[in-house]
């Protein structure tokens, strides 16, 4: 198998398993904010600005594998 | 495609600092933040016109903001300054980049290859890892200076360097080799976010460029926005973090 075949089918691999796991943890992270809002109205902006934040977090590690497919399309 | 590079292109060098167009829209950034600033501060009344209203308002809105983090409004208004400049300047760099004209008007430059390529003469600032990076660095530096400032080096160094027993010597390092990773793990979601919307942008463009764009020019907006936001409150949680006396285990 030349590079080049392989270096595709690792861009589609990497793309497909990375954002698994951020996808789920950003789902359990909304649904969990979701319930305590609504168990609790009152304290809803210290809810969401946590949310927010845990999503950032969440989201970065998707992005660190979206980084590395860049890199191999478009500088390897 | 040959217009979509990592590394932000250099467009001439000041005795060899070379000058990319990365650098040249963050120093517009730059020049739009001071110039709004000083225009603001000479025109200072008692009764505020409209660009001081609306500039107190969103002062007070990021004061409660982190009043709500840190607890009380003396130490807001002590770290306001880092966490604003960082929020103002992480939004202006991603939203100028979404201006006409930004990546798409450049000089023609013909590699070794025989392949005419587009140097954009101006591209948003956050796409080059160099800004993100040096934020990064900046922020997490500032933690540990203002941890030190507050707490005493002694109290800031025992956080690392803990000889009281194995397992807690074992977990300072593991919180140095964490401060490590968060100037990785800041830079890369700054860069990583703002680069991919800006090959998402170059690619749709170039498949349909009437109306499709709009949608996801939207979206790079509240992206931008976004971003800028989640660093600089990451940045308040951590000196929060680091500024308050560190309770016994």
């Amino acid at each position: 198998m030349e590079a080049e075949l392989v270096k595709i089918i690792a861009i589609g691999f990497i793309m497909g398993v990375g954002t698994l796991g951020p996808a789920i943890a950003i789902g359990l992270i909304g649904s969990k904010s979701a319930e305590a809002v609504g168990r609790n109205p009152e304290a809803a902006p210290k809810i969401q600005t946590a949310m927010i934040l845990a999503i950032a977090f969440a989201e970065a590690i998707a992005i660190y594998g979206l980084v590395i497919t860049l890199i191999l399309k478009f500088v390897a | 495609m040959s217009e979509i590079s990592i590394r932000a292109e250099e467009l001439f060098s000041i005795a060899h600092w070379p000058i990319t167009n990365a650098l040249l829209l963050s120093c517009v950034a730059l020049g739009i933040l001071i110039i709004f600033a000083v225009v603001l501060r000479t025109r200072m009344k008692m009764i505020p016109g409209k660009l001081q209203s609306i500039t107190e308002i969103v002062l007070e809105e990021i004061l409660s903001l982190m009043d709500s983090v840190l607890g009380t409004r003396r130490l807001s208004e002590t770290y306001l300054p880092l966490i604003a400049t960082i929020f103002l300047f992480i939004m202006t760099s991603n939203w100028l980049g979404l201006l006409p004209g930004v990546g798409t008007i450049g000089l023609k430059h013909v590699s070794e290859g025989g392949v005419s390529s587009l140097i954009p003469l101006l591209r948003s600032p956050s796409s080059d890892l160099n800004f993100a990076l040096a934020l990064a660095v900046i922020s997490v530096l500032s933690v540990n200076i203002f941890g030190t400032l507050v707490l005493g080096i002694k109290s800031h160094i025992s956080k690392y360097l803990n000889f009281s027993s194995p397992i807690n010597f074992f977990i300072g390092i593991l919180e140095f080799i964490a401060e490590c990773v968060k100037i990785v793990s800041f830079s890369f979601r700054l860069f990583g976010n703002v680069f991919a919307g800006e090959v998402l942008l170059t690619i749709i463009a170039v498949l349909s460029p009437y109306l499709l764009p709009l949608p996801f020019l939207f979206l790079e907006l509240f992206v931008g926005f976004i971003q800028a936001f989640i660093f600089s409150m990451l940045t308040l949680v951590f000196i929060s973090m680091a500024v308050q006396e560190h309770e016994a285990h």
